[in-house]
This record gives C-alpha cells, sequence and structure tokens, in this order.
C-alpha cells in the first residue's frame, strides 16, 4: 500500500462501525429503492432536458467563436470569451461528465452514449471512463486505492504518509488549478502505476498515443484554427480568449471537484475497512465519502450537479438532473440512521479544502471534525403581516 | 471536411448540420412515416419514406426499424412488404398490434404521418432462390404472411406464379392480413392457389393436414413463416418424413429460456467481434461466461456502476441478476457485468 500507513480504526463514533449488520442492509435497501423509483420513472422529460441542454451548449459555443472572430474589439472580447467558458463549463460538467458515466445511456441514443462521447477536455473518454468511473467511483475515498485522493501528487488526507514531495504542493495546488484538464488527463495513465513498474507497457503505450492525438486536436482547435479564423490582426487576441476560457473552466472545475471529496466533514477509509463489504455498507461508504455544495439551481447545473456530490456518488448513473429531487429522500434516510449528510456553503467547503492542502503540506496533522447526525431544520412560519386590535397584533386577512 | 473537423472536435461538422436541420444530419438513417395503411381490424402497414435514397432488399428480408417512445429508443424487426423497387421510393412494413406490446401499438395505433422513425440493417436469409423452384408450397400463420405476401408479389411481378400453393392459417376470414389481394391472386393466376384454414371453426392446422391439401409436399420447395409452436412441429414432421433441405423457414420470436422465472434459465452467448461461444449457468454473467470462455473482454468494477463494460446486444435477452429483471432487445446496450443470458443471446463485444 504506497503511500498510506496502515490505519485501524476503532472509533466506536464511526457511522460505519456503529451500525448493526441488519442496519446496514436496510440502508442498502432504502437506498435501493430510491434508485429504482428514478428508474422507472425516467422518460421524454429527462431525453428533452440533455437534449436541449446539448443544443443551448452548441449554439453558445458556435456563436461565441463567431463573435471571437472580432475579437480585437474588446466588447467582442469579452462577449466571446464569457460566452466560450460558460459552453465549455456546461460541455463538462453537466455534459460530458454525465454522459460518460451511463447516466443517458437508457435513452438507448447512440449519439447520447457513454460509450460513443467525447468531451471537451484534454482527457480521453476512454482513459477517464477507467480512472473516474470505474477506480475513484468503486473505491471512493479508500486511501491507497482511489487516487483521486489527492491524485497521486498531493496529500489532501492525514493517511497519506508524509513525503518531502508534499512541502511543494501548495504551488503545484495553484498549478493544478490552472491546468486542472492536464493534469486530469495524465492521472488517468495512472502514474504511481508507472513510477512502481506494475503499468502493463503495451497499454501505456496505446494511452499515450490516444492522449497525444486527443492533445493535439485539442491544441489545434483552439490554439491554432480558431485563432487563424480570426484573421492575421484578430489572431493574438483571440488565442487569448481561448486560453482564458480554457483557464476560466480548469479553476472552476477544480474548485468545484475537490469541494467534493476533500472538504473536512467528508470521511476516509481504510483498504481493510472496504474490504469484503456489502451492497450497504457500500453504499454507506459513498455517503460518508462525499460532500455536498449548497447553492442555486443556476450554481449545480453549472457544477453539473457535482454540487449534489453525495446523490452523484450513490448514483452514479442516474441522470444528475434527478439529483435535486432525490435529495430529500437521502437526508430522510441519514435523519432515520443518525447519519451525517455532508454539505456547506461553496465559500466555507473551498477555503476547508484549501486549509487541508497547506497544512498536510507539512508532516503529521489529524483527521478534521466530522459532521453530526443529519437532523431536518424545523420549519420556521414565515411571520405574515399583521394588524391591530384592542388585543394587539393579529394576523391580517386575507 | 478534415478542416471543418478541425475546429468542431470532439464533435463532428455534422452535429453542427444538424443543429441547423436535423434533416441535414447523415449520421444516421432515418425515415418519415408518409402514411398509415390498415390492412385488418388488427394490422397496418406503415409507409415510410427513407431519408436517403433505398439500396434495395430481397421480398422476404426483414428491416430493423427504430422509434423513439417516451425518450427511449426501441428497435424491431419486421418484414419489409414493400416492393423493393417502389417508384415514389417508399417502403413499408406491416405490423400487427399485440396489445400488451410496446412497439406494435405504437405503429398502429398511436403514430401520425411525419414522425421519425430510425432505420436500422436490412437483414435476413428467408428469401426466394434466384432461380425459382418450379413448385413452391408456402405455409403461413397470422402476421408470419408479412414475408410470404413479399415473396408471393416478387413471383407476380416476375411472372413465376406457375404453381404455387399456399396455406395460410387464421382465425377469421376477415382477420386474414392482405385477405383481399391474396383472394385476388388466387382468382386471377392459374398456378397460385390460396388455401385458409380458418381456426376459428377449425382445429389446428397439423403435419399431417397436409397430405390432404398438397399430397406432393414432399417434393415442393416450402416456405414457412408463423408462430413457434406451428413451426417446431412442422419443422419436426419435415426432418421425419421429408428433405430438410426443402423447407425454408422464418422465426419471429426470440427462442428464450423456459427456466425458472424468478431466477433466469441460465443461456448461451455469442461473442460477435471476438468470436468466442460461452455457456453462462443461472446467475452467471455474460462478463464471466465470456472470460471463462476464453474472451477478452472490458470490464471495470463489475458491480453495474461504471459501465465500462458495456455491448450491444445484437439478439436475445437478458436478466439483470441483481434485480431479476428481464430486459433487452436489438440495439440496446447492455452492462455484462450484471447481466446474465436468457436463452441465446448475440452481442457485439
Amino acid at each position: 500500500m504506497p503511500g498510506a500507513e496502515t490505519f485501524t480504526s476503532s472509533d466506536p463514533s464511526h457511522p460505519l462501525h456503529r451500525l448493526t449488520p441488519a442496519q446496514i442492509e436496510e440502508i442498502g435497501e432504502a437506498f435501493q429503492v430510491i434508485g429504482d423509483e428514478v428508474r422507472t420513472d425516467l422518460g421524454e422529460h429527462d431525453a428533452d432536458y440533455i437534449r436541449s441542454l446539448i443544443q443551448f451548449h452548441r449554439r453558445l459555443g458556435a456563436l461565441s467563436r463567431i463573435v471571437l472572430m472580432a475579437s480585437r474589439y474588446p466588447p467582442a472580447w469579452v462577449l466571446g470569451t464569457t460566452g466560450l467558458s460558460v459552453a465549455k463549463i456546461l460541455e463538462n460538467m453537466e455534459i460530458g461528465h454525465n454522459i460518460l458515466h451511463g447516466q443517458w445511456d437508457w435513452m438507448n441514443d447512440p449519439n447520447i452514449h457513454s460509450s460513443t462521447w467525447d468531451w471537451d477536455t484534454a482527457s480521453t473518454s476512454a482513459a477517464w471512463k477507467h480512472s473516474h468511473n470505474y477506480l475513484h467511483h468503486t473505491y471512493t475515498n479508500v486511501v491507497g486505492k482511489d487516487k483521486d485522493v489527492g491524485y497521486e501528487i498531493m496529500r489532501v488526507d492525514p493517511k497519506q504518509r508524509w513525503e518531502p514531495r508534499f512541502l511543494a504542493q501548495p504551488v503545484i495546488n495553484v498549478f493544478l488549478m490552472l491546468f486542472f484538464e492536464w493534469g486530469v488527463a495524465v492521472h488517468d495513465m495512472d502514474i504511481e502505476g508507472i513510477k512502481a513498474g506494475t503499468k502493463d507497457m503495451k497499454q501505456l503505450r496505446r494511452e499515450l498515443k490516444e492522449f497525444g492525438q486527443k492533445a493535439g486536436r485539442q491544441i489545434l482547435k483552439d490554439y491554432i484554427a480558431f485563432p487563424a479564423l480570426s484573421g492575421r490582426k484578430g489572431f493574438k487576441r483571440t488565442l487569448q480568449a481561448n486560453i482564458t476560457a480554457n483557464l476560466i473552466r480548469n479553476v472552476w472545475s477544480n474548485a468545484i471537484i475537490f469541494c467534493g471529496h476533500f472538504p473536512d466533514q467528508a470521511y476516509t477509509f481504510t483498504e481493510e475497512e472496504a474490504a469484503d463489504e456489502s451492497r450497504g455498507a457500500w453504499y454507506i461508504r459513498q455517503l460518508l465519502g462525499a460532500a455536498n455544495i449548497e447553492g442555486s439551481d443556476t450554481f449545480h447545473l453549472m457544477s453539473g450537479n457535482l454540487s449534489y456530490q453525495v446523490e452523484h456518488h450513490l448514483f452514479p448513473d442516474m441522470p444528475s438532473s434527478r439529483y435535486k429531487e432525490i435529495a430529500p429522500q437521502v437526508k430522510a434516510i441519514c435523519e432515520r440512521y443518525e447519519l451525517p449528510y455532508n454539505t456547506g456553503p461553496f465559500g466555507q467547503q473551498w477555503l476547508m479544502v484549501q486549509r487541508t492542502i497547506l497544512r498536510l503540506a507539512f508532516p503529521g496533522g489529524a483527521p478534521r471534525p466530522k459532521a453530526p447526525p443529519y437532523v431536518e431544520p424545523p420549519a420556521y412560519e414565515t411571520p405574515g403581516p399583521v394588524v391591530s386590535s384592542s388585543a394587539g397584533p393579529i394576523p391580517a386577512f386575507p | 471536411m478534415h478542416a471543418a473537423r478541425a475546429i468542431t472536435t470532439p464533435l463532428v461538422p455534422d452535429d453542427y448540420l444538424g443543429l441547423m436541420n436535423p434533416a441535414w444530419s447523415a449520421r444516421e438513417l432515418t425515415g418519415t412515416i408518409e402514411r398509415i395503411k390498415p390492412e385488418t381490424e388488427q394490422a397496418s402497414t406503415v409507409v415510410v419514406r427513407p431519408n436517403f435514397p433505398w439500396p434495395g432488399h430481397r421480398p422476404g428480408q426483414y428491416l430493423r426499424i427504430g422509434a423513439e417512445l417516451n425518450g427511449i429508443r426501441h428497435w424491431r424487426a419486421y418484414s419489409l412488404t414493400s416492393d423493393p423497387d417502389h417508384p415514389d421510393g417508399l417502403v413499408s412494413i406491416t405490423v400487427k398490434h399485440v396489445e400488451a406490446g410496446l412497439m406494435s401499438p405504437w405503429f398502429t395505433r398511436k403514430v401520425e404521418p411525419g414522425a421519425t422513425v430510425f432505420l436500422g440493417e436490412v437483414e435476413g436469409e428467408f428469401r426466394l432462390p434466384d432461380r425459382l423452384p418450379d413448385r413452391s408450397l408456402f405455409i403461413s400463420a397470422g402476421s408470419g404472411v408479412t414475408p410470404i405476401w413479399s415473396m408471393l408479389r416478387d413471383l407476380e411481378r416476375r411472372g413465376g406464379l406457375d404453381d404455387a400453393l399456399h396455406v395460410h392459417c387464421a382465425r377469421e376470414p376477415d382477420q386474414v392480413i392482405f385477405g383481399a389481394d391474396l383472394r385476388r391472386m388466387n382468382s386471377t393466376y392459374e398456378g397460385y392457389t390460396f388455401h385458409e384454414h380458418h381456426t376459428g371453426k377449425l382445429p389446428r392446422i397439423v403435419p399431417q393436414n397436409l397430405d390432404e391439401i398438397c399430397p406432393d409436399w414432399r417434393d415442393r420447395h416450402t416456405f414457412m413463416s408463423g408462430p413457434r409452436e406451428l413451426m417446431d412441429v412442422m419443422e419436426a414432421h419435415w426432418k421425419a418424413e421429408a428433405d430438410r433441405d426443402l423447407l425454408f423457414t422464418e422465426r419471429f420470436q426470440p427462442i428464450i429460456g423456459r427456466g425458472d422465472a424468478d431466477v433466469g434459465s441460465g443461456g448461451t452467448v455469442s461473442f460477435r467481434v471476438t468470436d468466442v461461444e460461452a455457456t453462462c449457468d443461472v446467475g452467471v454473467s455474460i462478463l464471466v461466461g465470456g472470460e471463462q470462455a476464453g474472451a477478452l473482454l472490458p470490464f471495470g468494477c463489475r458491480l453495474g456502476i461504471c459501465h465500462t463494460c458495456v455491448g450491444r446486444l445484437h439478439s436475445g435477452q437478458v436478466r439483470d441478476v441483481r434485480t431479476g429483471e428481464l430486459h433487452g432487445e436489438q440495439g440496446q446496450t447492455v452492462r455484462t457485468c450484471v447481466n446474465a443470458p436468457e436463452g441465446h443471446v448475440e452481442i457485439e463485444l
């Protein structure tokens, strides 16, 4: 188990150790019911959602590119860059990520399908599906198995053994924010496996070739072809616009994704805790290992509904547009079994992550306090208008 | 086109053409429903105008046709009933209404002209030989008459209705699909005899009836299409009493395993790409069965989460080993790690 010490968790308050096997099974069944209910309810309404979103993204993307042909005029530059950034974010987060998860496979539409989709980022969809859909979503937060815990270059959990190289992580962190798509693409190739010599060389050569082709196409499009379409005078300005749009997308997706598992509330697990786990225990690990971000509907859309990270990890192949509606059911299960429902506002979650990255660059560090069991907040009666009466104020009618 | 691809990557130019006008997209073969022509109370001919030059077909072959119902694309195979070289470029299938069905009620009761359908491959070995047989026997029952109809139309057009006997089973005379046309052909051509067997009045036809209806049945090229029970007994009869090579058949219903309905029957899998045949016991997934048979198959979580292992179903049905649900139809992708074959399954892996 490279890079991780063996922890034996005997903490009796740890939810996974407190629950009885019967309870764990009940929880698993309860989650299964939520998933099944949505699955049988999927239909035209959902299909219309993803299709109209794809259409919107393509229109916005095309329009932004056209506006950027006039990028030497500052208003066009600002408008085009903003539009392109939003289009790229939508494409990566709500469209690409979720289609590659197979969330829309049920439509049986070969053009909106996990096996055929490719997205506007440096990662090839095949490599990404392996490292993300398989490794990360199966071994979520199991230190030593889920390579998304620190992405092999950072120490984000005290269970990871400290090494001197982590002293550089505050700087690496900033670079990773800016060049996130390239970091993810390289990460997909399993750097630790390459270093340890466990990676099949033939497979690595194939992956490198595919990555090279994909990267070449991406660079040609954003940094050569589209700038060239703006003519000699506009080349540089459009190049700057495209670089800016990619940077904005990178920083945004990095922020959302880091808030998914690295805030303080999220639990990590040892390999022995996750060994031979039941279906119910798998659900509980997903629930405890993820953290949501609170926000508006637009915020959820722009985050690809990864702000419902908890729901996403429980049901990775459920259409993301359904996470909001099942959230109350997930919370109800948390309340019934005294489990936490990890969530918080964006600023708070993001700052917690940054604090952890800075602190754990240095040796030591203790697990941060976890969230208490979820309790539904009391429903406040919003006080209505009052009128005065002889006995004091009384509710106004009507 | 290469230059256009450079700016549309990871999409293709077609994606943007389709954005402007769906008909400009050449990515998928589609057709527009021209009209629905009722044949009987229970069957209708669906006339489709392909949005591409029709490559032609052989009478007796079937078409894979897809439609989107409540957001989900479904595929079925129906015999083509149109003339292969229709002057208006139209093609048709004839669909019998199945109350509990999914696609057939949509075709017979719901769909309006103008709707879009997806057109898949034309397939099927059930067709007339290039050299027409001197004497032929056609046996059909119910909607099984549709490929036979195409063949008879072909014979009529080629002047080949010299000595053809057609035995057709239906419950009532007015339930005979293409009944009026077949009766017309019967009275027009010396060489075509249409023998109707109405099971509303008579018992079901058995092979022994053939000796009365068509005493020289052993010597004829026989083309048969109908429900499985009929085909099974007829085939056995040919094997026992005549030359099986002279019998040509078309089966419409997939052969589904007859095991315990709750746990499934297990079955066999043909991996069409890796060219491996596997056998799966009850509850054994396609993935495990394939690996045991030596196939190298894609896999990931093996829990039904990650969709790494999906393969496109070519034929047959599968049972989800987690829920016990029986599902699957042609063209659907299934996760091989959590689905076991139910009977014989062919998969594009």
